[in-house]
């Protein structure tokens, strides 16, 4: 699903955020990314969702060679992935229903089936009912649970979360990645950046270490 | 071995029937979104009247100033283009000529066969003539004689164009002992056409740039609905939007502050001309002419519209083409 051989990022202001970084991830693999705040996490994740590029190395994503897609590939391949934030990253001013239904918009799904895998999408993170509802109406768990339904609305391939629980308390965290844990057994390719060891020793799954940039455990 | 091959027939044909239902939803699914971005660009233009009401009224002046220099050129040009026939020769006699004279030459030259009309205005018909449509009656009546020359007008057989024979018929009129003074009257409305030429050349040039600002300011006006809608775009682009999915509402909005301007402009014009109409009569029957007061024509209207909504989306166009690329995810 996923390979990195030998990727190196360098900002041209901040210097090198990833050095010689290489792994392979499964189809249908569940892992955490972990390391220290600037160890390269976020920078793993933003070369794959191709919001950066990387300077060297070779990276691939279910079979296509990252870097040499062009402009017009980058939405298609985004497609294939289902993004979850920290911060959510909703919008305030749609509805509930609106924010999820947003992915399957973009990919031109047709109006009859939009609000059939949107509800199938809330169900699933347990907040079906709640459609009309805006995101600032919700706590912050739920709120990620919408984030959740919005990057799996379009069953993508793999999902990629940056801190997902970087804003909620360790209960709503444990229920979250437990969230994780069952698309992971339908399938989907799960990597997880999170800083939060006690959980991830918890969870149990292969784990990433980035420490200044270099993959420094596996 | 048949029924194999039957089968495979079958299973391909509904293969295609589905490949063909997968493209007809793909379109349904493709103008959907466009009747919703038509209609959502609007809805938004509609809830924030101010905001819009003002950059459209902008648009309009830059439309209205266009359109009505357009209005009046082109009724300059009705006015000018009733003399265009007129190629007509005026002799001015000398003042010892006395009418008996002017006739004798009058008949003379309506002979020639360069020559299809001749009229003979006496002085006396042209103080009266002065007299009624200049407005200075009491004036000439002080005067103690007549200072007008009789006047004999000669149409020439070509009357439409100015031809070397015509030149020749000048200079030869002009030569006649009585003639004090031959003048074509083509000459003048030859000066008022190029000058005609030239106002139409200075309304396209002023079309042209009013149609720039226009493009400018509906691209400045989407520059900031872009900005005020930053995160709707970023995260679109983040769930997998292409470029012209993003662009489309705003090229919509575009066309709504187009189209809008144009018509709010062709109304400003139409109040211009309902206003100057009242007056620009009265003088055209001072000067015993009619004159009807043009306005925009049907297809006038609609091309008007129609660049109008062009400059709308192309400005937008050309301001998201460099805005989006900027604003891309961190």
């Amino acid at each position: 699903m996923l390979r990195f051989d030998h990727v190196c990022k360098r900002y041209p202001d901040a210097g090198d955020a990833l050095m010689d970084v290489s792994f392979h991830l499964g189809y249908g693999e569940m892992a955490f990314l972990t390391g220290h705040s600037g160890a390269g996490k976020s920078t793993l994740l933003k070369l794959i969702a191709v919001i950066e590029r990387c300077t060297r190395g070779q990276l691939f994503f279910d079979g296509q060679n990252l870097n040499r897609a062009g402009e017009r590939q980058i939405p298609f391949i985004r497609r294939k992935l289902g993004l979850i934030f920290q911060d959510y990253k909703l919008l305030n001013d749609r509805t509930i229903f609106d924010n999820v239904a947003l992915p399957l918009i973009v990919a031109g799904y047709s109006p009859q089936e939009i609000p059939r895998r949107v509800r199938a999408a809330l169900d699933k993170v347990g907040l079906l009912g709640q459609e009309k509802k805006f995101p600032l109406l919700l706590s912050g768990g739920e709120q990620q649970r919408v984030g959740i339904a919005r990057a799996v609305v379009h069953k993508p391939a793999m999902i990629l979360a940056d801190e997902p629980t970087g804003n909620l308390d360790p209960e709503l965290s444990l229920e979250i990645m437990r969230l994780f844990e069952q698309f992971k057994q339908v399938g989907v390719t799960v990597l997880i950046a999170s800083h939060d060891i006690d959980l991830i020793t918890q969870m149990g799954y292969r784990t990433l270490r980035l420490d200044h940039g270099r993959l420094a455990a596996d | 071995m048949k029924t194999t091959s039957q089968q495979r027939n079958r299973q391909e044909h509904r293969k295609a029937r589905r490949f063909d239902r997968g493209i007809a939803v793909k379109l349904l699914a493709y103008l959907d979104s466009h009747g919703q971005a038509f209609f959502s660009s609007l809805g938004r233009l509609l809830r924030m009247p101010f905001t819009s009401l003002m950059a459209i009224a902008v648009l309009a002046i830059a439309i209205a100033l266009a359109g009505g220099f357009y209005i009046i050129v082109a009724n300059m040009q009705q006015l000018t283009g009733s003399l265009e026939s007129s190629n007509q020769i005026s002799l001015f006699l000398k003042s010892n000529v006395s009418q008996q004279q002017g006739r004798t030459l009058a008949d003379k030259l309506a002979a020639r066969a360069d020559i299809r009309r001749v009229k003979l205005i006496s002085k006396q018909q042209a103080l009266e003539e002065f007299k009624k449509y200049s407005g200075f009656g009491d004036a000439l009546k002080a005067l103690q004689q007549n200072p007008l020359p009789h006047v004999i007008q000669v149409l020439p057989e070509n009357i439409l164009f100015e031809t070397p024979e015509i030149k020749q018929l000048l200079e030869e009129l002009q030569q006649l002992p009585e003639v004090d003074f031959a003048q074509m009257d083509m000459q003048w409305v030859k000066r008022l056409q190029a000058i005609m030429q030239l106002a139409r050349r200075g309304v396209m040039l002023l079309s042209f740039l009013l149609g720039l600002a226009v493009l400018f300011i509906t691209g400045n006006t989407i520059r900031l609905e872009l900005q005020s809608r930053r995160d709707e775009v970023v995260i679109a682009k983040l769930v997998g939007a292409t470029h012209a999915f993003i662009q489309r509402p705003f090229l919509y909005s575009g066309f709504w502050y187009g189209f809008f301007a144009g018509v709010i402009a062709w109304l400003v014009v139409l109040c211009m001309v309902l206003l100057l109409e009242q007056p620009v009569e009265r003088i055209a029957s001072l000067y015993d002419g009619y004159f009807q007061v043009l306005f925009f024509g049907v297809g006038e209207t609609l091309l008007l519209l129609l660049i109008s909504a062009v400059l709308g989306v192309l400005g937008a166009w050309l301001v998201l083409n460099y805005q989006l690329r900027q604003l891309q995810p961190q």
